[in-house]
Protein backbone atom coordinates (compact mmCIF):
# COMPACT_ATOMS: atom_id res chain seq x y z
CA UNK A 1 0.00 0.00 0.00
CA UNK A 2 1.44 3.46 -0.91
CA UNK A 3 1.47 6.26 1.15
CA UNK A 4 -1.12 9.19 0.97
CA UNK A 5 0.57 11.01 3.74
CA UNK A 6 4.13 11.58 4.71
CA UNK A 7 4.36 13.75 7.66
CA UNK A 8 8.43 13.77 8.56
CA UNK A 9 9.54 16.18 11.40
CA UNK A 10 6.86 18.22 11.61
CA UNK A 11 7.64 21.07 14.28
CA UNK A 12 5.84 24.42 14.97
CA UNK A 13 6.19 26.91 16.92
CA UNK A 14 4.21 30.43 18.21
CA UNK A 15 7.05 32.52 19.25
CA UNK A 16 8.35 31.23 22.55
CA UNK A 17 5.18 28.60 22.68
CA UNK A 18 6.01 25.13 21.21
CA UNK A 19 2.76 23.38 19.63
CA UNK A 20 4.22 20.79 18.14
CA UNK A 21 7.59 19.06 18.89
CA UNK A 22 8.20 16.92 15.93
CA UNK A 23 6.37 14.57 14.52
CA UNK A 24 6.43 11.60 12.09
CA UNK A 25 4.28 9.75 10.74
CA UNK A 26 2.71 8.27 7.23
CA UNK A 27 -1.09 7.47 6.39
CA UNK A 28 -1.48 5.09 3.66
CA UNK A 29 -4.08 4.92 1.09
CA UNK A 30 -7.63 3.79 2.26
CA UNK A 31 -6.76 3.85 5.99
CA UNK A 32 -8.37 5.55 8.68
CA UNK A 33 -6.18 6.97 11.56
CA UNK A 34 -7.47 9.15 14.25
CA UNK A 35 -4.99 11.39 15.77
CA UNK A 36 -5.88 11.77 19.74
CA UNK A 37 -4.14 13.43 22.45
CA UNK A 38 -5.14 15.86 25.69
CA UNK A 39 -6.71 19.12 25.00
CA UNK A 40 -4.66 21.83 24.14
CA UNK A 41 -1.64 19.34 23.09
CA UNK A 42 -1.26 21.27 19.16
CA UNK A 43 -3.87 18.71 17.44
CA UNK A 44 -5.41 22.04 15.59
CA UNK A 45 -1.84 23.02 15.06
CA UNK A 46 -1.00 19.87 13.59
CA UNK A 47 -4.34 19.57 11.39
CA UNK A 48 -3.80 23.32 9.98
CA UNK A 49 0.17 22.27 9.18
CA UNK A 50 -1.04 19.52 7.09
CA UNK A 51 -4.08 21.31 5.80
CA UNK A 52 -1.89 23.96 4.49
CA UNK A 53 -3.42 26.75 6.35
CA UNK A 54 -0.13 27.82 7.77
CA UNK A 55 3.41 26.65 7.48
CA UNK A 56 5.28 24.79 9.66
CA UNK A 57 8.20 25.91 11.21
CA UNK A 58 10.18 23.04 10.77
CA UNK A 59 9.34 19.32 8.72
CA UNK A 60 8.21 18.22 6.10
CA UNK A 61 4.49 17.50 5.10
CA UNK A 62 3.88 15.73 1.60
CA UNK A 63 0.43 14.69 0.22
CA UNK A 64 0.28 12.05 -2.32
CA UNK A 65 -2.12 14.08 -4.57
CA UNK A 66 -2.88 17.88 -5.13
CA UNK A 67 -5.54 18.10 -3.05
CA UNK A 68 -7.38 17.72 0.31
CA UNK A 69 -10.53 18.24 1.85
CA UNK A 70 -11.29 19.18 5.90
CA UNK A 71 -13.90 18.69 7.25
CA UNK A 72 -14.29 21.30 10.34
CA UNK A 73 -16.00 20.82 13.76
CA UNK A 74 -18.34 24.29 13.44
CA UNK A 75 -20.20 22.98 10.76
CA UNK A 76 -22.65 25.71 11.47
CA UNK A 77 -19.81 28.14 9.89
CA UNK A 78 -18.47 26.51 7.93
CA UNK A 79 -20.88 25.88 5.38
CA UNK A 80 -22.46 29.11 3.40
CA UNK A 81 -25.50 30.60 4.46
CA UNK A 82 -25.77 32.16 1.38
CA UNK A 83 -26.02 28.50 -0.60
CA UNK A 84 -28.20 26.20 -0.72
CA UNK A 85 -27.18 22.41 0.50
CA UNK A 86 -26.80 21.96 -3.23
CA UNK A 87 -24.86 25.14 -3.43
CA UNK A 88 -22.61 24.22 -0.98
CA UNK A 89 -21.28 20.92 -2.08
CA UNK A 90 -20.64 22.32 -5.50
CA UNK A 91 -18.75 25.21 -3.83
CA UNK A 92 -15.23 23.57 -4.24
CA UNK A 93 -16.02 22.55 -7.90
CA UNK A 94 -16.56 25.82 -9.54
CA UNK A 95 -13.74 24.95 -12.23
CA UNK A 96 -15.74 21.92 -13.08
CA UNK A 97 -18.22 22.48 -16.16
CA UNK A 98 -22.13 22.96 -15.03
CA UNK A 99 -23.23 19.31 -15.60
CA UNK A 100 -20.03 17.71 -14.31
CA UNK A 101 -20.48 19.78 -10.89
CA UNK A 102 -24.27 19.36 -10.55
CA UNK A 103 -23.78 15.33 -11.04
CA UNK A 104 -20.98 15.20 -8.78
CA UNK A 105 -23.16 16.80 -6.46
CA UNK A 106 -26.00 14.93 -6.43
CA UNK A 107 -23.73 12.23 -5.99
CA UNK A 108 -22.30 12.95 -3.39
CA UNK A 109 -25.98 13.78 -1.56
CA UNK A 110 -26.79 10.47 -2.17
CA UNK A 111 -24.26 9.18 -0.32
CA UNK A 112 -24.95 11.16 3.40
CA UNK A 113 -28.30 10.32 2.16
CA UNK A 114 -29.03 13.84 2.00
CA UNK A 115 -30.72 14.00 -1.75
CA UNK A 116 -33.98 14.94 -0.27
CA UNK A 117 -32.60 18.21 1.30
CA UNK A 118 -30.49 19.80 -1.75
CA UNK A 119 -32.68 22.39 -2.35
CA UNK A 120 -33.02 23.67 1.43
CA UNK A 121 -30.90 26.27 3.25
CA UNK A 122 -28.25 24.43 5.50
CA UNK A 123 -29.53 26.31 8.34
CA UNK A 124 -32.89 25.17 7.68
CA UNK A 125 -31.44 21.45 8.73
CA UNK A 126 -30.92 19.82 12.46
CA UNK A 127 -26.64 19.91 13.27
CA UNK A 128 -26.29 16.02 12.12
CA UNK A 129 -27.71 16.75 8.99
CA UNK A 130 -25.39 20.01 8.64
CA UNK A 131 -22.40 18.04 9.09
CA UNK A 132 -23.31 15.44 6.77
CA UNK A 133 -23.85 18.39 4.13
CA UNK A 134 -20.65 19.45 5.17
CA UNK A 135 -18.64 15.47 4.48
CA UNK A 136 -20.86 15.62 1.17
CA UNK A 137 -19.10 18.64 0.41
CA UNK A 138 -15.83 17.16 0.94
CA UNK A 139 -16.05 14.02 -0.74
CA UNK A 140 -17.35 15.32 -3.88
CA UNK A 141 -14.32 17.02 -3.78
CA UNK A 142 -12.54 13.92 -4.49
CA UNK A 143 -9.99 14.54 -2.21
CA UNK A 144 -6.24 12.62 -1.46
CA UNK A 145 -6.72 12.94 2.29
CA UNK A 146 -9.81 14.13 4.16
CA UNK A 147 -9.01 15.69 7.13
CA UNK A 148 -11.56 15.69 9.96
CA UNK A 149 -11.04 18.36 13.09
CA UNK A 150 -13.12 17.17 15.73
CA UNK A 151 -16.27 16.31 13.49
CA UNK A 152 -18.80 15.24 15.82
CA UNK A 153 -17.76 17.12 18.78
CA UNK A 154 -20.69 19.68 18.44
CA UNK A 155 -23.74 16.93 18.00
CA UNK A 156 -25.64 15.33 20.43
CA UNK A 157 -24.65 11.69 21.39
CA UNK A 158 -27.17 9.45 19.46
CA UNK A 159 -26.65 11.98 16.28
CA UNK A 160 -22.63 11.14 17.26
CA UNK A 161 -23.70 7.41 16.94
CA UNK A 162 -25.09 7.94 13.50
CA UNK A 163 -22.24 10.15 11.81
CA UNK A 164 -19.54 7.72 13.13
CA UNK A 165 -21.40 5.16 11.23
CA UNK A 166 -22.42 6.77 8.44
CA UNK A 167 -18.26 7.70 7.83
CA UNK A 168 -17.28 4.10 8.44
CA UNK A 169 -19.87 3.10 5.72
CA UNK A 170 -19.26 5.74 3.26
CA UNK A 171 -15.39 5.40 3.65
CA UNK A 172 -15.70 1.56 3.01
CA UNK A 173 -17.67 2.36 0.00
CA UNK A 174 -15.47 4.98 -1.68
CA UNK A 175 -12.46 3.66 -0.56
CA UNK A 176 -11.69 7.06 1.02
CA UNK A 177 -8.33 7.75 3.09
CA UNK A 178 -9.28 9.69 6.17
CA UNK A 179 -7.20 11.70 8.65
CA UNK A 180 -9.46 12.25 12.25
CA UNK A 181 -8.23 14.25 15.00
CA UNK A 182 -10.38 14.06 18.10
CA UNK A 183 -10.18 14.50 22.16
CA UNK A 184 -12.49 11.51 21.77
CA UNK A 185 -11.05 7.86 23.13
CA UNK A 186 -13.89 5.50 22.50
CA UNK A 187 -14.35 7.69 19.27
CA UNK A 188 -10.75 6.83 17.53
CA UNK A 189 -10.69 3.19 18.72
CA UNK A 190 -14.69 2.97 17.14
CA UNK A 191 -13.44 4.76 13.83
CA UNK A 192 -9.85 3.92 13.32
CA UNK A 193 -7.84 1.78 11.57
CA UNK A 194 -4.86 3.35 13.46
CA UNK A 195 -4.27 5.20 16.14
CA UNK A 196 -1.72 8.02 16.79
CA UNK A 197 -1.28 8.81 20.16
CA UNK A 198 0.32 12.19 21.03
CA UNK A 199 1.67 13.91 24.00
CA UNK A 200 1.07 17.35 25.84
CA UNK A 201 2.16 19.82 24.17
CA UNK A 202 4.96 19.71 22.20
CA UNK A 203 2.94 17.55 20.85
CA UNK A 204 5.00 14.47 20.32
CA UNK A 205 4.29 10.97 19.42
CA UNK A 206 3.61 8.44 22.04
CA UNK A 207 2.13 5.55 20.76
CA UNK A 208 1.49 4.51 16.56
CA UNK A 209 -0.87 1.73 17.80
CA UNK A 210 -3.02 -0.59 15.06
CA UNK A 211 -6.85 -1.10 16.04
CA UNK A 212 -7.55 -4.81 16.21
CA UNK A 213 -10.87 -4.92 15.04
CA UNK A 214 -12.50 -6.24 12.22
CA UNK A 215 -13.72 -3.56 9.35
CA UNK A 216 -17.24 -3.99 9.86
CA UNK A 217 -18.36 -2.31 13.09
CA UNK A 218 -21.11 -1.38 15.32
CA UNK A 219 -22.09 0.53 17.87
CA UNK A 220 -23.31 -2.22 20.57
CA UNK A 221 -21.69 -4.76 19.72
CA UNK A 222 -17.68 -3.16 19.04
CA UNK A 223 -18.08 -0.90 21.98
CA UNK A 224 -18.55 -3.78 24.15
CA UNK A 225 -15.55 -6.10 22.35
CA UNK A 226 -13.25 -6.76 24.95
CA UNK A 227 -10.16 -6.03 21.89
CA UNK A 228 -12.46 -2.52 22.14
CA UNK A 229 -12.20 -2.31 26.17
CA UNK A 230 -8.47 -2.99 26.23
CA UNK A 231 -7.31 -0.61 23.66
CA UNK A 232 -9.64 2.00 24.75
CA UNK A 233 -7.60 1.21 28.21
CA UNK A 234 -4.53 1.14 27.20
CA UNK A 235 -5.10 4.45 24.91
CA UNK A 236 -6.04 6.17 28.32
CA UNK A 237 -3.18 5.38 30.12
CA UNK A 238 -0.96 6.76 27.07
CA UNK A 239 -3.04 10.00 27.47
CA UNK A 240 -2.90 9.94 31.22
CA UNK A 241 0.90 9.51 31.43
CA UNK A 242 2.31 10.40 27.81
CA UNK A 243 1.69 14.16 28.58
CA UNK A 244 3.94 14.00 31.77
CA UNK A 245 7.85 15.04 31.91
CA UNK A 246 10.59 12.37 30.93
CA UNK A 247 10.76 11.13 34.40
CA UNK A 248 7.64 9.15 34.36
CA UNK A 249 9.10 7.32 31.57
CA UNK A 250 9.23 4.25 34.02
CA UNK A 251 5.58 4.53 35.53
CA UNK A 252 4.34 5.02 31.66
CA UNK A 253 6.12 2.02 30.52
CA UNK A 254 4.99 0.13 33.53
CA UNK A 255 1.46 1.62 32.05
CA UNK A 256 2.23 0.17 29.10
CA UNK A 257 3.23 -3.35 30.82
CA UNK A 258 -0.25 -3.48 32.60
CA UNK A 259 -2.10 -2.74 29.86
CA UNK A 260 -0.51 -5.41 27.78
CA UNK A 261 -0.97 -7.92 30.08
CA UNK A 262 -4.18 -7.14 30.64
CA UNK A 263 -5.23 -7.59 26.53
CA UNK A 264 -3.11 -11.28 26.76
CA UNK A 265 -5.51 -12.03 29.98
CA UNK A 266 -9.22 -10.98 28.84
CA UNK B 1 -56.05 46.00 6.87
CA UNK B 2 -56.05 46.85 10.56
CA UNK B 3 -52.53 47.36 10.17
CA UNK B 4 -52.77 49.40 7.35
CA UNK B 5 -55.05 51.92 9.76
CA UNK B 6 -52.65 51.16 12.58
CA UNK B 7 -49.56 52.94 10.49
CA UNK B 8 -51.27 55.50 8.48
CA UNK B 9 -53.58 57.23 11.31
CA UNK B 10 -51.26 59.30 13.26
CA UNK B 11 -50.31 60.50 9.71
CA UNK B 12 -53.72 60.94 8.41
CA UNK B 13 -54.34 62.53 11.58
CA UNK B 14 -51.72 65.30 11.10
CA UNK B 15 -52.50 66.15 7.68
CA UNK B 16 -56.18 66.58 8.51
CA UNK B 17 -55.38 69.05 11.56
CA UNK B 18 -52.93 70.78 9.39
CA UNK B 19 -55.42 71.44 6.74
CA UNK B 20 -57.80 73.08 9.45
CA UNK B 21 -55.42 75.30 11.11
CA UNK B 22 -54.28 76.35 7.51
CA UNK B 23 -57.65 76.96 6.20
CA UNK B 24 -58.58 79.49 9.63
CA UNK B 25 -54.88 80.90 10.00
CA UNK B 26 -54.85 81.80 6.45
CA UNK B 27 -50.98 82.79 6.95
CA UNK B 28 -49.84 82.84 3.33
CA UNK B 29 -46.58 80.56 4.53
CA UNK B 30 -48.34 77.47 5.84
CA UNK B 31 -51.10 77.29 2.60
CA UNK B 32 -53.11 74.00 3.66
CA UNK B 33 -52.72 70.74 2.01
CA UNK B 34 -55.35 71.07 0.00
CA UNK B 35 -53.52 74.20 -1.55
CA UNK B 36 -50.56 72.24 -1.80
CA UNK B 37 -52.19 69.26 -3.77
CA UNK B 38 -53.90 71.75 -6.16
CA UNK B 39 -50.78 73.36 -6.86
CA UNK B 40 -48.58 70.39 -7.56
CA UNK B 41 -51.46 69.32 -10.17
CA UNK B 42 -51.63 72.61 -11.50
CA UNK B 43 -47.54 72.55 -11.85
CA UNK B 44 -46.67 68.78 -12.75
CA UNK B 45 -50.14 67.46 -14.24
CA UNK B 46 -51.45 70.23 -16.11
CA UNK B 47 -47.91 70.86 -16.86
CA UNK B 48 -46.21 67.90 -17.87
CA UNK B 49 -42.95 69.35 -19.11
CA UNK B 50 -42.25 70.63 -16.00
CA UNK B 51 -41.72 66.54 -14.85
CA UNK B 52 -39.06 65.50 -17.72
CA UNK B 53 -37.40 69.14 -17.34
CA UNK B 54 -37.46 68.82 -13.63
CA UNK B 55 -38.48 65.84 -11.97
CA UNK B 56 -36.92 63.69 -13.87
CA UNK B 57 -33.34 64.75 -14.14
CA UNK B 58 -33.55 65.16 -10.88
CA UNK B 59 -34.46 61.63 -9.98
CA UNK B 60 -31.55 60.54 -12.75
CA UNK B 61 -29.05 62.63 -11.12
CA UNK B 62 -29.96 61.00 -7.65
CA UNK B 63 -30.40 57.48 -8.69
CA UNK B 64 -26.51 57.75 -10.89
CA UNK B 65 -25.00 59.82 -8.29
CA UNK B 66 -25.84 56.54 -6.03
CA UNK B 67 -25.19 54.13 -8.26
CA UNK B 68 -21.70 55.52 -9.21
CA UNK B 69 -21.03 56.21 -5.46
CA UNK B 70 -22.24 52.81 -4.48
CA UNK B 71 -20.06 50.93 -6.98
CA UNK B 72 -17.14 53.06 -6.26
CA UNK B 73 -17.82 52.04 -2.63
CA UNK B 74 -18.53 48.15 -2.43
CA UNK B 75 -15.54 47.86 -4.70
CA UNK B 76 -12.97 49.43 -2.72
CA UNK B 77 -14.80 48.63 0.21
CA UNK B 78 -14.08 44.88 -0.30
CA UNK B 79 -10.57 45.42 -1.47
CA UNK B 80 -9.95 47.52 2.01
CA UNK B 81 -11.86 45.24 4.58
CA UNK B 82 -9.64 42.36 3.15
CA UNK B 83 -6.40 43.81 3.37
CA UNK B 84 -5.17 44.43 6.77
CA UNK B 85 -2.50 46.83 5.26
CA UNK B 86 -4.28 48.64 2.91
CA UNK B 87 -6.47 50.27 5.83
CA UNK B 88 -4.21 50.62 8.02
CA UNK B 89 -2.53 53.33 5.09
CA UNK B 90 -6.18 54.56 3.91
CA UNK B 91 -8.18 54.74 7.22
CA UNK B 92 -7.21 58.23 8.64
CA UNK B 93 -7.42 59.59 5.33
CA UNK B 94 -11.05 58.24 5.26
CA UNK B 95 -12.31 59.28 8.48
CA UNK B 96 -10.74 62.60 7.40
CA UNK B 97 -12.43 62.78 4.25
CA UNK B 98 -15.45 61.56 5.78
CA UNK B 99 -15.98 64.42 8.33
CA UNK B 100 -15.79 66.90 5.74
CA UNK B 101 -19.43 68.25 4.72
CA UNK B 102 -20.28 67.42 1.67
CA UNK B 103 -22.51 70.60 1.26
CA UNK B 104 -18.71 72.70 1.86
CA UNK B 105 -17.14 71.15 -1.38
CA UNK B 106 -19.99 72.67 -3.42
CA UNK B 107 -18.12 75.85 -3.95
CA UNK B 108 -15.21 73.48 -4.99
CA UNK B 109 -17.32 71.21 -7.42
CA UNK B 110 -18.49 74.69 -8.63
CA UNK B 111 -15.22 75.97 -9.42
CA UNK B 112 -13.78 72.68 -11.08
CA UNK B 113 -17.06 71.49 -13.16
CA UNK B 114 -18.27 75.18 -13.71
CA UNK B 115 -21.89 73.98 -12.13
CA UNK B 116 -24.67 71.24 -14.01
CA UNK B 117 -24.51 68.18 -14.11
CA UNK B 118 -21.01 67.11 -13.38
CA UNK B 119 -20.93 69.07 -10.32
CA UNK B 120 -24.17 67.60 -9.18
CA UNK B 121 -23.30 64.48 -8.92
CA UNK B 122 -19.66 64.94 -7.92
CA UNK B 123 -21.34 66.18 -5.05
CA UNK B 124 -24.19 63.52 -4.29
CA UNK B 125 -21.45 60.90 -5.16
CA UNK B 126 -18.71 61.88 -2.49
CA UNK B 127 -21.39 62.99 0.13
CA UNK B 128 -22.48 59.42 0.22
CA UNK B 129 -19.90 57.40 -0.77
CA UNK B 130 -18.89 57.03 3.08
CA UNK B 131 -21.70 55.14 4.45
CA UNK B 132 -21.27 52.45 1.70
CA UNK B 133 -17.75 52.07 1.85
CA UNK B 134 -17.02 51.92 5.39
CA UNK B 135 -20.31 49.31 6.09
CA UNK B 136 -18.40 47.48 3.60
CA UNK B 137 -14.81 47.36 5.30
CA UNK B 138 -17.10 46.49 8.28
CA UNK B 139 -18.61 43.86 6.39
CA UNK B 140 -15.41 42.32 4.49
CA UNK B 141 -13.56 41.87 7.49
CA UNK B 142 -16.32 39.82 9.55
CA UNK B 143 -16.28 37.31 7.39
CA UNK B 144 -15.70 34.18 9.88
CA UNK B 145 -12.29 32.45 10.16
CA UNK B 146 -13.89 28.97 9.78
CA UNK B 147 -15.27 29.89 5.91
CA UNK B 148 -11.60 31.95 5.13
CA UNK B 149 -10.01 28.26 5.99
CA UNK B 150 -12.51 26.34 3.92
CA UNK B 151 -12.57 28.66 1.00
CA UNK B 152 -8.58 28.42 1.93
CA UNK B 153 -8.54 24.39 2.06
CA UNK B 154 -10.63 24.12 -1.05
CA UNK B 155 -8.34 26.23 -2.98
CA UNK B 156 -11.08 28.38 -4.69
CA UNK B 157 -10.47 30.65 -7.79
CA UNK B 158 -9.80 34.40 -6.24
CA UNK B 159 -12.47 35.61 -8.11
CA UNK B 160 -15.08 33.14 -6.39
CA UNK B 161 -14.01 33.95 -3.14
CA UNK B 162 -14.66 38.05 -3.14
CA UNK B 163 -18.06 37.35 -5.40
CA UNK B 164 -19.17 33.70 -3.56
CA UNK B 165 -17.61 34.49 -0.03
CA UNK B 166 -16.90 37.96 1.06
CA UNK B 167 -19.57 39.83 -0.97
CA UNK B 168 -22.60 37.57 0.40
CA UNK B 169 -20.99 37.62 3.80
CA UNK B 170 -20.62 41.27 3.69
CA UNK B 171 -24.06 42.12 2.24
CA UNK B 172 -26.18 42.92 5.13
CA UNK B 173 -23.82 44.92 6.01
CA UNK B 174 -23.75 46.72 2.80
CA UNK B 175 -27.40 46.91 2.39
CA UNK B 176 -27.41 48.80 5.67
CA UNK B 177 -24.79 51.26 4.50
CA UNK B 178 -26.64 51.74 0.47
CA UNK B 179 -29.99 52.37 2.58
CA UNK B 180 -28.67 55.40 4.45
CA UNK B 181 -26.73 56.80 1.36
CA UNK B 182 -29.84 56.91 -0.93
CA UNK B 183 -31.34 58.79 1.60
CA UNK B 184 -28.13 61.39 1.85
CA UNK B 185 -28.87 61.27 -2.04
CA UNK B 186 -31.55 62.96 -1.94
CA UNK B 187 -30.55 65.19 0.63
CA UNK B 188 -27.08 66.68 -1.84
CA UNK B 189 -29.10 66.13 -4.98
CA UNK B 190 -31.43 69.05 -3.67
CA UNK B 191 -28.27 70.89 -1.62
CA UNK B 192 -26.68 70.31 -5.21
CA UNK B 193 -29.35 72.07 -7.27
CA UNK B 194 -29.71 75.12 -4.97
CA UNK B 195 -26.78 76.58 -6.87
CA UNK B 196 -25.66 77.21 -10.03
CA UNK B 197 -28.90 75.01 -12.44
CA UNK B 198 -32.12 76.11 -13.51
CA UNK B 199 -33.64 72.59 -13.33
CA UNK B 200 -34.68 70.32 -11.27
CA UNK B 201 -36.96 70.14 -8.03
CA UNK B 202 -34.22 71.85 -5.68
CA UNK B 203 -33.78 75.11 -8.30
CA UNK B 204 -37.48 74.95 -8.81
CA UNK B 205 -37.52 75.51 -4.80
CA UNK B 206 -35.41 78.23 -4.54
CA UNK B 207 -37.40 80.07 -7.65
CA UNK B 208 -40.88 79.20 -5.99
CA UNK B 209 -39.70 80.89 -2.29
CA UNK B 210 -37.72 83.82 -4.34
CA UNK B 211 -41.00 84.61 -6.19
CA UNK B 212 -42.88 83.87 -3.35
CA UNK B 213 -44.96 80.97 -4.43
CA UNK B 214 -45.46 79.34 -0.75
CA UNK B 215 -47.67 76.97 -1.95
CA UNK B 216 -45.36 75.29 -4.68
CA UNK B 217 -42.55 75.48 -2.49
CA UNK B 218 -44.54 73.46 -0.61
CA UNK B 219 -45.61 71.44 -3.19
CA UNK B 220 -41.80 70.63 -3.80
CA UNK B 221 -41.10 69.65 -0.47
CA UNK B 222 -43.83 67.25 -0.44
CA UNK B 223 -42.39 65.81 -3.43
CA UNK B 224 -39.32 65.11 -2.04
CA UNK B 225 -40.26 63.50 0.66
CA UNK B 226 -42.82 61.03 -1.31
CA UNK B 227 -39.91 60.62 -3.22
CA UNK B 228 -37.72 59.77 -0.59
CA UNK B 229 -40.59 57.29 1.02
CA UNK B 230 -40.85 55.57 -2.40
CA UNK B 231 -37.08 54.66 -2.92
CA UNK B 232 -36.32 53.85 0.06
CA UNK B 233 -39.77 51.18 -0.38
CA UNK B 234 -38.24 49.95 -3.27
CA UNK B 235 -34.56 49.69 -1.80
CA UNK B 236 -36.08 48.06 1.05
CA UNK B 237 -37.73 45.13 -1.18
CA UNK B 238 -34.27 44.53 -3.16
CA UNK B 239 -32.84 43.97 0.06
CA UNK B 240 -35.27 41.37 1.46
CA UNK B 241 -34.96 39.38 -1.73
CA UNK B 242 -31.47 39.84 -1.81
CA UNK B 243 -31.23 38.57 1.92
CA UNK B 244 -33.52 35.81 1.68
CA UNK B 245 -31.19 33.20 2.55
CA UNK B 246 -30.42 34.75 5.80
CA UNK B 247 -31.96 32.73 9.02
CA UNK B 248 -34.85 34.66 10.10
CA UNK B 249 -36.80 33.87 12.95
CA UNK B 250 -35.22 31.28 15.29
CA UNK B 251 -38.07 28.33 15.43
CA UNK B 252 -37.00 28.15 12.17
CA UNK B 253 -33.49 27.37 12.70
CA UNK B 254 -32.72 24.08 14.09
CA UNK B 255 -29.98 23.99 16.79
Amino acid sequence: MSNMLEVADLGHTYGDYEAIGGLTFTVRAGELVCVVGPSGCGKSTLLRTISGLIAPSRGDVSLKGSHLAVVFQDYQRSLFPWLTVQGNVEFPLRSLPRAERRARAAEALEWVGLSAAAKKRPWQLSGGMQQRVAIARALAFRPALLLMDEPFASVDAQTRFELEDLLLRVRREHDTTVLVVTHDIDESVYLGDRILVLSKSPAKLVADLEVPLPAERDQVTTRTDEAFVALRSRVARLLNVGGKPAVDVEKWAAAERESLSETVSS
Amino acid sequence: MNKFFQRWTVFAGLIVVWQVFGMLAEDPFFPPPSDIVTAAWEWWVLEPENVTEHILPSISRLLSGWAIASVIGVALGLLLGRSDRAMEYAGPLLVFLRSIPPPALVPVFLLLFKGGTSMQLATIVFGVIWPVLLNTVDGARSVDVTKVDTSAVFQIPRYQWVLGVVLPAASPKIFAGLRVSLSLSLVLMVISELVGTDNGIGSQLMQAQREFDYTRMWAGIVLLGVLGYGLNTVLLAVERRALAWQPRSRDEQHA
